[in-house]
């Protein structure tokens, strides 16, 4: 079988050219990145819940219990769920892998690029 | 309702055959980012207030005058907490942003790529040459901090910077240009249409066509005309040539060429044409690739090029430093240094004539406005979908 792409780091790389930093301080900005990104999977979840939420509502098939007592029935499923909390710390701490990307492959910054490019 | 002017929802975008199939959470995800970068282009405007209410006077008060350059406003303002948080979110966003789509393209690789393949498959219209190699300007960074830009494969036949770019295209104009993200090819064409109604090109060039999303408008306008897209990133051409197939128009043809040195015979083209194309060049190539313009363009033949306003004397230095945010840290780094040309200079150069010069505005026809796009949206430098146009005649 062919090897599939690593499609969790894959997603996560640093694009050529430095990346800016904004505050006097990096680790402001690398916790203000990863609690973006967590703002926005509170969004997405929030938006899934209230997809659920109103199909419930339309067709009343579940109950508040059956939810609170739901546990992964099988190995299949128990996978989905752990591969879904791998890609959601992958998506979230972005920012410490592409610092480690651009430790391990410095690149030029953007204003030097630009005279390069000038020159092309 | 809110009173607020919403983005678009995601799921309003058009659908064709090489789409990315997305779930409910990966569309979702796409909503909180086109809201999120809604929201940074309102806040944008604080920089504006900080700039002029404490940067400005603070700058004053140390050197005894106001701020004279774009660098000098640059560092002072780089000092202050509101544009450092500005910064730094939507930059951030912009991250964000990549990573969505490439979680959703990449996934599907393979799939996507198969897909491609399929409706290319025996077609004379896509035609790749790998001896085209990838520009020097394009190589230097990865433009719009996509990363592998336009060009890398991940897997044979790549096709996923495409797919990425064709998704989020969505989300970073908060579905200002359309459902096929085509607003601007669709504003040339009924300015074209407009201003030469009896103009029947039989052979049109889209130089730097990307996915192709601009020359489908052009191409569906002018069904008996000959219409050709190059670029010089594979991935790119093989999704728009599969998306074209799949979208219905045959009349165009997909060509892996650099614009600098093209394999087109001198005066070929009734209409050459591009779209966004020239900020993403270089200092040197732009005007080899004018050259070419004028040389493959027909006498009478027409040529357009879409492209961000160049900066002139009478634009504040605030305006000349935001428009040059997305240059540097959404990593379009020669739109920072081009803005400095004279449109008509650089068709000059190339043997267009001034009197043949010219000039418009341009907004993106949008397929999606249905009312709600207020008129008082603040222009949010380097997105808004207004554009400069410039171009000429050539006699």
């Amino acid at each position: 079988m062919k090897e599939k792409l690593d499609y969790i780091k894959l997603a996560s790389n640093k694009p050529k050219g430095k990346r800016p930093y904004f505050h006097q301080d990096p680790a402001v900005e690398r916790v203000l990145n990863i609690t973006m990104a967590v703002a926005g999977e509170l969004a997405v979840m929030r938006e899934r819940m209230d997809s659920i939420e109103r199909l419930l509502e339309k067709k009343g098939v579940v109950t508040r219990e059956d939810i609170e007592t739901f546990v992964p029935e099988n190995k299949e499923q128990e996978e989905q769920r752990q591969t879904w909390h791998a890609e959601y710390i992958g998506r979230v701490l972005r920012i410490v892998q592409q610092e480690q990307e651009e430790l391990e492959n410095p690149d030029k910054d953007l204003e030097e690029i630009a005279n390069d490019i000038n020159e092309m | 309702m809110s009173g607020r002017n919403l983005p678009p929802v995601y799921n309003k975008i058009a659908q064709h055959a090489v789409f990315p199939e997305m779930n409910h959470d990966e569309r979702a995800r796409y909503n909180f980012l086109a809201n999120l970068n809604k929201h940074l282009a309102h806040v944008s405007q604080g920089n504006q207030v900080a700039y002029e209410n404490r940067v400005a006077p603070k700058f004053k008060k140390e050197h005894g005058r106001e701020i004279a350059t774009t660098s000098e406003l640059k560092e002072a303002i780089s000092k202050d907490a509101h544009y450092q948080m500005w910064s730094s979110l939507r930059r951030s966003t912009m991250e964000m942003r990549q990573q969505a789509g490439r979680s959703i393209v990449l996934r599907q690789a393979e799939e996507l790529r198969d897909k491609a393949r399929a409706l290319n498959a025996g077609k004379d219209s896509l035609i790749l040459d790998d001896e085209v190699a990838v520009p020097p300007y394009l190589l230097a960074c990865d433009n719009h901090i996509m990363p592998g830009s336009y060009h890398t494969e991940l897997i044979e036949d790549d096709v996923t910077p495409a797919a990425n770019y064709d998704t989020g295209l969505f989300v970073t104009t908060a579905g200002l240009l359309g459902r096929y993200s085509d607003g601007g090819g669709k504003a040339i064409v009924s300015w074209v249409k407009k201003t030469y109604p009896n103009f029947n090109p039989k052979r049109i060039l889209d130089i730097g066509c990307g996915m192709g999303h601009n020359v489908l408008p052009i191409a569906k306008a002018f069904p008996d005309a000959e219409v050709i897209g190059i670029d010089t990133g594979a991935p790119m051409l093989r999704y728009a040539h599969a998306r074209a197939m799949d979208l219905g128009v045959t009349n165009v043809k997909f060509m892996q060429m650099d614009a600098a040195k093209t394999a087109f015979e001198d005066e070929s083209f009734d209409w050459v044409q591009s779209t966004m194309f020239f900020h993403e060049t270089g200092g040197k190539s732009i005007y080899k690739i004018m050259d070419e313009v004028h040389r493959v363009l027909k006498p009478g033949g027409l040529t357009l090029h879409i492209e961000q306003p160049q900066y002139t004397d009478d634009m504040s230095l605030f305006e000349k430093f935001i428009r040059d945010w997305d240059a540097l840290y959404n990593n379009e780094p020669y739109w920072s240094k081009m803005h400095v040309i004279e449109p008509m200079d650089l068709m000059e150069a190339s043997g267009f004539k001034k009197e043949d010069f010219m000039q418009i505005g341009a907004k993106a026809e949008n397929d999606l406005d249905d009312g709600s796009q207020k008129a008082d949206e603040p222009e949010d430098h380097g997105r808004s979908p207004i554009w400069n146009v410039f171009g000429a005649i050539k006699n």
